[in-house]
Order: structure tokens, then C-alpha cells, then sequence
């Protein structure tokens, strides 16, 4: 399954900006908190975190080295 | 769709106004929407708009010779940008584009002259929106200018790197901002220029290392 942005569903207004901004359209409200669209394949550009202004979304990432 | 009064009234630049001066704002201010991607106006361009989000969100950006972009600032919901030309009359000093579907207020520079004209008192909105603007672009400049975060971004990615996959920390973008004593837009600038140097490859969820001793000349400039 693909790796999905992670949600703080304390910190979320439910503002919406980074549904707005999904080029995939993977997120989407329901009542007033966001939620990562199950078949999404997210490709981690991090404009949900960017926008976000109450930092409820993460897009970490996992540093790893080249395998030869 | 007409322009919302309640929505003016709560903006940095109109907070203050009676209704009846609102209602003078709300006579020369347009619409304009734009779909993701779309720019709203072109760094060096002559536009003299100033624009205030409603819904959505702007990005504002430069871009260097080689095609290089610094983020500047993101613009949301009831926050201004082009501010400095519509003011001075001057070209564009940066780029903005909606991040989204993005709906905007835009009153040209000549009618918001005439709004301070007026009524003088929020002038004072105008010089403490101006002055944030001022405080975080020399912030900004600070970040670009002293201090050297591209290497700090290297020995961040080295000392954090997974022993085998999954095995080590998850970090964002905001957490490297942190961690480097700089902004998150730096921190974007700095991985793209990383890996424009063949040190690094962004997959996805993940930062691959592809050159570790280039990634270390980097953090450690001879």
C-alpha cells in the first residue's frame, strides 16, 4: 500500500486549504476534520504540509542510502 | 458573486471601517478566480494589483537564471500579496501562483490610494501589514544570505539516515527547518539543490543518499 501523509486530527480546523491544493485529489473533509483518500497514490509533493497552517499534516520522509 | 462585507471588514488592510466606508472599499473591488497552476501575475510584470485570498492559496515565488524557485511566502485566506506594487507603481518583485482553485479580491493600486485618501486612520493597517511583510523577508534573507543551510541540511540527512528501510527517523520538511535554525522553504530550495548535485534522490517518502561522499564535501566544504 502506498505511504500516505499522516493527519493530526487534534490540530485540524477542517480549513480545508489542503484539499484545495491536492493535485490528486486525495484528501478530502469529513464533518470537520481532513482524511487521506484510501486508493491515493500519493506522490509526496507536500503541498498539504506546505499550506496547512495549523501543521496537521506531515509528509515525512525516511532517509535511506543507495543499495549498490 | 458579489463582494462579501463581512469578509473586508475581517482583512488586515479594511479592519476598522464603518460600514459605510466598507461599502466605498467594496465599490472598486473585483473578483478574479484562477485554477491550480494557473499564475495570477508574473514576476517583473507591471500590475499594480493588489489582491487579498479569499479562498485557496497563492504561492509567491522568484526564479533564478537557471529556473531555480524560492518560495517567498504562502498566501491564505485573508492575507494580501502584491502589495509592494500596487503601492509604488513599480514592476512585480515576484511571481504568484494558485496552489489550488483560488478566489481573490483585487483592488487596483490607484483606488486603494484613493481608500487611504479617504479615510487616513487605516493607514496605520497599511504600515503594520507592510512592516510584517518587511519583518519576514528579512528574516528570510538572513536564512539565504549567513547561513550555510545547505550544509546543515547534509549533515541532517547523514546523521539521520536509516540503518535499513524503516529502521530510522521520519523527518518533514518543517522538522529539518528546525533542525537547521531556517525556514521550511529553505529546507525545500536546499533538497532540490541536493539532488540537482547528484547527492541525494527524492522517491516519494523517501530521500535515497546516491552519493554519500558528495553529500559529505557538501556538508563539509573544503
Amino acid at each position: 500500500m502506498a505511504e500516505k501523509p499522516i493527519i493530526d486530527e487534534r490540530r485540524c480546523r477542517g480549513c480545508g486549504l489542503c484539499v484545495s491544493v491536492c493535485h490528486l485529489h486525495g484528501l478530502v473533509l469529513v464533518g470537520k476534520v481532513v482524511v487521506v483518500v484510501e486508493t491515493v497514490q500519493c506522490d509526496w509533493c507536500a503541498d498539504c504540509e506546505l499550506v496547512c497552517p495549523n501543521g496537521a499534516i506531515a509528509c515525512p520522509f525516511e532517509i535511506v542510502l543507495l543499495q549498490n | 458573486m458579489t463582494v462579501d462585507l463581512e469578509f473586508l471588514k475581517d482583512s488586515p488592510y479594511f479592519a476598522g471601517l464603518t460600514p459605510a466606508q466598507l461599502q466605498s472599499v467594496r465599490d472598486r473591488v473585483f473578483e478574479r478566480s484562477f485554477d491550480r497552476g494557473e499564475m495570477v501575475s508574473l514576476e517583473g510584470e507591471v500590475s499594480a494589483t493588489l489582491y487579498i485570498v479569499v479562498s485557496g492559496v497563492v504561492k509567491i515565488f522568484m526564479t533564478s537564471a537557471d529556473g531555480k524557485e524560492q518560495i517567498l511566502s504562502i498566501v491564505r485566506p485573508g492575507e494580501s500579496f502584491n502589495d509592494v506594487p500596487a503601492f509604488d507603481g513599480g514592476p512585480n518583485p515576484a511571481g504568484a501562483r494558485a496552489m489550488g482553485p483560488v478566489l481573490l479580491y483585487g483592488i487596483s493600486g490607484d483606488d486603494m490610494k484613493a481608500v487611504l485618501w479617504e479615510h487616513p486612520p487605516i493607514a496605520i493597517n497599511v504600515v503594520r501589514t507592510l512592516a510584517s511583510r518587511v519583518r519576514h523577508l528579512i528574516s528570510l534573507v538572513e536564512d539565504l544570505s549567513f547561513k550555510h543551510v545547505i550544509g546543515r541540511v547534509a549533515r541532517i540527512l547523514l546523521e539521520n539516515v536509516a540503518g535499513e528501510i524503516g529502521s530510522g527517523p521520519r523527518m518533514t520538511q518543517q522538522e529539518m527547518a528546525a533542525m537547521a535554525g531556517t525556514a521550511r522553504e529553505v529546507v525545500g530550495r536546499s533538497l532540490k539543490s541536493l539532488e540537482d548535485r547528484g547527492a541525494i534522490r527524492l522517491d516519494r517518502h523517501r530521500i535515497v543518499i546516491t552519493d554519500e561522499e558528495a553529500l559529505r564535501r557538501i556538508m563539509e566544504p573544503s
